[in-house]
C-alpha cells in the first residue's frame, strides 16, 4: 500500500497548484465567470500547452498515457480555486469516452483538437424525465442507410454552448428503461435540426438544453458497437465522478479553512467567535466530512486504476459521501460567516453553490446510496 | 383538551374563504403562484385589502385599530387560509416590529404621527439594528446619536437592512451614551429616510436578489421628538421587540402549503415506472418533515394557548424560530432535490416566470430560494444564539 504520488504527479499537482494561485484569484474567476464565454480561452490554450488537458489520455490517443490519478490531482487543485474551464466536460466525460471507445477515425478528428485545445466536447445523457438513471432514454435514433435520424430532447448538457461536438446518448432498440438498445453518436453542434438552448446554471458555468429534430448523423459517429452505448456511457460516468469528486474535496479544504480563519478574526461579544465551542465543534466536523471524503477519493481512484471488482461500489460511496459532505460543508461554511456568508461578494457562498450542484450531477446521494446497495 | 373547532370558527374560515375568493386580486395572485418576486405597490396593495377587512394588524389592541379583536383560534385560521391561498407575506417592520413599540413605549403624539400610516400601509418601515461589527453581539452597536439642542446627530453605518430601498422611515438603535455597560447607552430613535445625509447602497445576496442594503448616516439630524421611551432604554426595547419577532417567524402555515405542493409536484414526476414521491427514500424525507412539522405546530399553539391565558413570549419563542427556520431550509432542499438537474440552470428575478426558461415552469424560483433562504438560521438572533437563550434561560446553564 502506497499513498504517495509519484515525482511526475508531485510535479503536475505543484504546477496546477501554482496557477491556482498565482493567476486565478478570485476576482479574475469571478470575471471569468461572468464572461459571455464563462470561462478564459486563454486558460484553456495555457492547459493545452502545459499538456494537461492530454494528461491522462492514452499515448494511443494522442495523449501522455496519465492515469486517473493525474486528473485527480488536477482537478482538485482546480477545485480549490472554483476553476470553470471545462476540463470535466471536455476531456474527462467526452474525452475519456472516446479515449477508451472511439475509433481512430474518431480519436483524431474529435479527441485531438480537443487535447491541442481547438475544440470543446460535451456529453449529453440527461433527459427531463430521466433523472439520474443512464439507461431511461427517449431520444431515439432510426438507421436511414448511411445515416440515423436523431430524434428528441436532452437535459442541462454542461459546456453545451462552447461544445461543437456533443456525444448524444440515444435509443435504437429496446424500450425506454432498458440498458439495452442505446447507442452513443458524435453530433455536431452545428448540425441541421440540433437547437440549443443556452443558459448559466448556479455555480457559474455553462450549460444548454438540446432539441434534436431529425438530425442526420452517419454511422461513423457511433462510438463502440450499435445498442451497447450503456456502458460504455456508465463507465465514462463512473470517471466523471471521480474527477468531480476531486473537484469537491478541494473546494470543500478551501471552505473549511475559510471559514476557520474567519471564525480566528470574526469578533463578537469581545471574542473571536472561534472561541465558541459549539462552533468549534461544528468546524472539527466540517474537517472530519472533508477528510472523510479525501479518504474514500483516494480509495475509489486506487480501486479503479485497479480495476477492482468492487471499484463501481467503491465510486458509488464516494459519491454518496461527497453529496453529504459538500452539503454540510456548504452550508455551515455560509452559516459561520453570518451575514456576510450569504453575501455574492465573497467566494464563500459560491463553493457552496458549487458543491450544491456537484451533489447533484451524475447522481445525488439517495441515488448513490441505492446503487451501493444493489452492487 | 380538545382540537376541535367551535361553530363560530367554521363560520370564521368560510368568510375567509370567502373574502378570498372575492378580494384576492388575480394579477398578484398569479405572480404569486408563478414565484415571482412582488413589487413595492403590489405588496402594499395587498397589506391595504387585507387591512380594509380588519386582518392586517391582528396582534395590535384594538383602541388602535378600531377593528374587531380576534382570539387565538381565530388568527390561527386567519393565517392559515392565506397561507393556503399563497397570498403575499406582509412586511413585518412597520406592522409588526415598530407599531408594538410605538404603542407600547410611545407618546400620544408618536402613537398618532406613525400608527395610521403604518396601519394603512403608507409608510414603509425598515430595521437598522445590525452594524458590520455587530451581529449577534447587537448590545456592542456604535452607530452614534448625539444630543444637540432639540436635535439628535447621527453618525455611523447601519447593514443587512432588508428593503431599506422601499422605505420611508427606519427604527435604529443608537448609542446615545458610551457607559461602561454598554446595553445602558442604546436608545431607540424613528428616522425619516429622506433626511439629508442618508445613503442607501444595495448588497447583493448569492441568489443574485437585491434584498439587503448598507445604510449610511452621515451627521443626519433628527428631531428629538422622534426617540422612542427614555434616553438609554432602547435596549429593553430592542428585547421586547425581539420577542415579538421570534413568536411570527416560524411560519407554520406557509410551511404546510410548501409541504403539500412538494407531494404534490413529486407525484408528478416520473422515476423509472413510478413517481418520485413513491421513491422510499424521498418519500420518507417528506415524512419525516411532516412530523416534525406537526409538532412545531402544536408546540406554537402550546405557546399561543398560553399567551391567551396572560403569558408572554419568552425563550420559548426561541424554540419556534429555531424549528421553523429549520424546516424552512429542510423543505427548500427537498425542492432543489425534486428537481435534480432543473434546479442547475440560473436566473435573475426579472426572468422568471417568463418563457425564456427550460425545465418544469416552476423551477426557475427553486434554487434562489434554496439559496436566500440560507438566511433564515442566520437573521432575527442566529440559531446559534437562539440555543444560547434557551440554554440560559430555560435550562438554567
Ligand atoms: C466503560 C468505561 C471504561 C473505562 N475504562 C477506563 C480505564 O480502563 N482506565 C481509566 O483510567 N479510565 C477509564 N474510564 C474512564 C474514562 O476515561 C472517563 O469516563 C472519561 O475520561 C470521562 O470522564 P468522566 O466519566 O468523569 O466524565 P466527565 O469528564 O465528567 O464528562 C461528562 C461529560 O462532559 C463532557 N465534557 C467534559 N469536559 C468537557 C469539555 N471541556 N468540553 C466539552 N465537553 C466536556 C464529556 O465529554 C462528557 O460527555 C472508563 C470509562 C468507561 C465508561
Ligand atoms: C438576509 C438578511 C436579512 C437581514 N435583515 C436585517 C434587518 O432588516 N435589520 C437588521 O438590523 N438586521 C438584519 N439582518 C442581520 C442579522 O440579524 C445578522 O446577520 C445576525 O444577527 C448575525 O450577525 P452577523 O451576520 O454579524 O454574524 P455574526 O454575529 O458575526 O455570527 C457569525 C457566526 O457566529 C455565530 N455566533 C456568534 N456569536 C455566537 C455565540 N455567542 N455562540 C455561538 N455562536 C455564535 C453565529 O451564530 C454565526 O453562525 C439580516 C441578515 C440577513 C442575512
Amino acid at each position: 500500500m502506497d499513498f504517495t504520488f509519484n515525482e511526475e504527479q508531485t510535479l503536475i499537482q505543484d504546477q496546477v497548484d501554482q496557477f491556482v494561485q498565482k493567476e486565478y484569484d478570485w476576482e479574475t474567476r469571478q470575471s471569468l465567470s461572468n464572461s459571455d464565454l464563462g470561462f478564459g480561452e486563454s486558460n484553456w490554450q495555457k492547459f493545452a500547452e502545459l499538456g494537461w488537458l492530454g494528461i491522462s489520455v492514452s499515448e494511443d490517443s494522442g495523449g501522455f498515457g496519465g492515469s486517473a490519478i493525474e486528473s485527480m490531482l488536477i482537478m482538485e487543485a482546480f477545485g480549490k480555486g472554483l476553476v470553470v474551464e471545462p476540463f470535466l466536460e471536455t476531456m474527462i466525460m467526452a474525452g475519456s469516452l472516446i479515449d477508451d471507445h472511439g475509433s481512430d477515425e474518431q480519436k483524431s478528428s474529435v479527441l485531438e483538437p480537443a487535447i491541442s485545445g481547438e475544440m470543446h466536447l460535451a456529453l449529453a445523457y440527461a433527459e427531463p424525465q430521466s433523472r439520474f438513471n443512464l439507461s431511461d432514454v427517449v431520444t431515439e435514433a432510426k438507421s436511414d442507410g448511411e445515416n440515423y435520424i436523431l430524434n428528441g430532447y436532452k437535459s442541462v448538457v454542461m459546456n453545451g454552448p462552447s461544445a461543437s461536438k456533443i456525444i448524444v446518448s440515444a435509443r435504437t432498440s429496446s424500450s425506454q428503461l432498458d440498458e439495452n438498445g442505446i447507442t452513443l453518436f458524435i453530433v455536431d453542434s452545428d448540425s441541421k435540426g440540433l437547437a440549443k438552448t443556452n443558459y448559466k446554471t448556479v455555480d457559474g458555468r455553462r450549460a444548454s438544453d438540446l432539441t434534436l429534430e431529425n438530425v442526420s448523423v452517419s454511422r461513423d459517429n457511433i462510438i463502440g458497437g450499435l445498442d451497447s452505448g450503456f456502458e460504455i456511457l456508465d463507465s465514462a460516468i463512473d470517471k466523471s465522478i471521480l474527477a468531480i469528486s476531486a473537484e469537491a474535496v478541494g473546494a470543500m479544504e478551501v471552505l473549511y479553512k475559510t471559514t476557520v480563519e474567519y471564525t480566528k478574526t470574526r469578533e463578537q461579544f469581545g471574542t473571536s467567535i472561534g472561541k465558541f465551542q459549539v462552533l468549534q465543534h461544528r468546524m472539527v466536523d466540517m474537517f472530519m466530512e472533508y477528510e472523510q471524503c479525501k479518504s474514500l477519493l483516494y480509495m475509489a481512484t486506487m480501486k479503479h486504476e485497479e480495476g477492482a471488482p468492487d471499484a463501481k461500489k467503491a465510486i458509488s460511496g464516494l459519491k454518496y459521501q461527497v453529496g453529504k459532505a459538500g452539503k454540510f460543508i456548504g452550508q455551515q461554511a455560509v452559516q459561520l460567516h453570518g451575514g456576510m456568508g450569504v453575501t455574492d461578494e465573497l467566494n464563500v457562498g459560491h463553493y457552496f453553490k458549487r458543491l450544491t450542484t456537484v451533489g447533484t450531477i451524475f447522481g445525488n446521494t439517495d441515488y448513490h446510496l441505492k446503487k451501493y446497495t444493489s452492487l | 383538551m380538545d382540537l376541535k373547532f367551535s361553530e363560530a370558527d367554521v363560520t370564521f374560515r368560510e368568510e375567509v374563504v370567502n373574502f378570498l375568493e372575492t378580494e384576492y386580486p388575480d394579477d398578484i395572485k398569479e405572480k404569486q403562484d408563478k414565484r415571482i418576486p412582488l413589487e413595492k405597490d403590489e405588496i402594499v396593495r395587498w397589506q391595504q385589502i387585507l387591512n380594509k377587512k380588519g386582518w392586517f394588524a391582528i396582534n395590535w389592541p384594538t383602541e388602535y385599530t378600531n377593528q374587531e379583536e380576534l382570539s387565538v383560534t381565530q388568527k390561527y385560521i386567519l393565517q392559515e387560509e392565506l397561507a393556503k391561498a399563497n397570498t403575499p407575506t406582509t412586511i413585518p417592520f412597520g406592522v409588526g416590529m415598530c407599531a408594538p413599540v410605538v404603542y407600547t413605549f410611545g407618546t400620544d403624539e408618536q402613537k398618532e404621527k406613525f400608527l395610521p400610516s403604518i396601519l394603512n400601509s403608507e409608510v414603509w418601515w425598515c430595521q437598522g439594528y445590525s452594524e458590520p461589527g455587530s451581529g449577534s453581539d447587537l448590545a456592542s452597536l456604535k452607530t452614534k446619536a448625539e444630543l444637540k439642542g432639540d436635535k439628535y446627530i447621527v453618525n455611523g453605518a447601519k447593514t443587512w437592512t432588508t428593503l431599506a430601498q422601499h422605505a420611508d422611515w427606519i427604527f435604529c438603535l443608537v448609542r446615545t451614551e458610551t457607559t461602561d455597560i454598554k446595553q445602558e447607552g442604546i436608545s431607540f430613535l424613528l428616522i425619516d429616510m429622506k433626511t439629508p445625509g442618508i445613503e442607501v447602497k444595495p448588497i447583493i445576496t448569492i441568489d443574485g436578489s437585491h434584498e439587503v442594503n448598507m445604510v449610511y448616516f452621515d451627521n443626519v439630524e433628527v428631531p428629538a421628538e422622534n426617540l422612542v421611551g427614555e434616553q438609554g432604554q432602547g435596549w429593553n426595547i430592542a428585547k421586547f421587540l425581539l420577542a415579538h419577532e421570534r413568536s411570527g417567524i416560524a411560519g407554520i402555515a406557509a410551511l404546510k402549503r410548501e409541504l403539500s405542493r412538494l407531494k404534490d409536484l413529486s407525484s408528478d414526476i416520473p422515476l423509472g415506472e413510478g413517481t418520485l414521491l413513491e421513491d422510499v427514500q424521498f418519500r420518507n424525507k417528506i415524512e419525516e418533515t411532516e412530523i416534525e412539522l406537526t409538532a412545531t405546530e402544536f408546540t406554537e399553539l402550546r405557546t399561543l394557548a398560553a399567551m391567551s391565558q396572560g403569558g408572554s413570549p419568552g425563550a420559548e419563542s426561541s424554540i419556534l424560530k429555531i424549528k421553523g427556520t429549520e424546516l424552512q431550509q429542510t423543505i427548500s432542499e427537498l425542492f432543489v432535490e425534486m428537481l435534480a438537474y432543473y434546479a442547475h440552470p440560473f436566473y435573475l428575478e426579472n426572468e422568471i416566470g417568463t418563457n425564456e426558461t427550460v425545465g418544469p415552469d416552476y423551477a426557475a424560483p427553486v434554487m434562489p430560494h434554496y439559496l436566500n433562504y440560507r438566511k433564515v438560521t442566520i437573521y432575527g438572533g442566529s440559531n446559534e444564539i437562539q440555543r444560547n437563550v434557551i440554554s440560559k434561560a430555560i435550562l438554567g446553564l
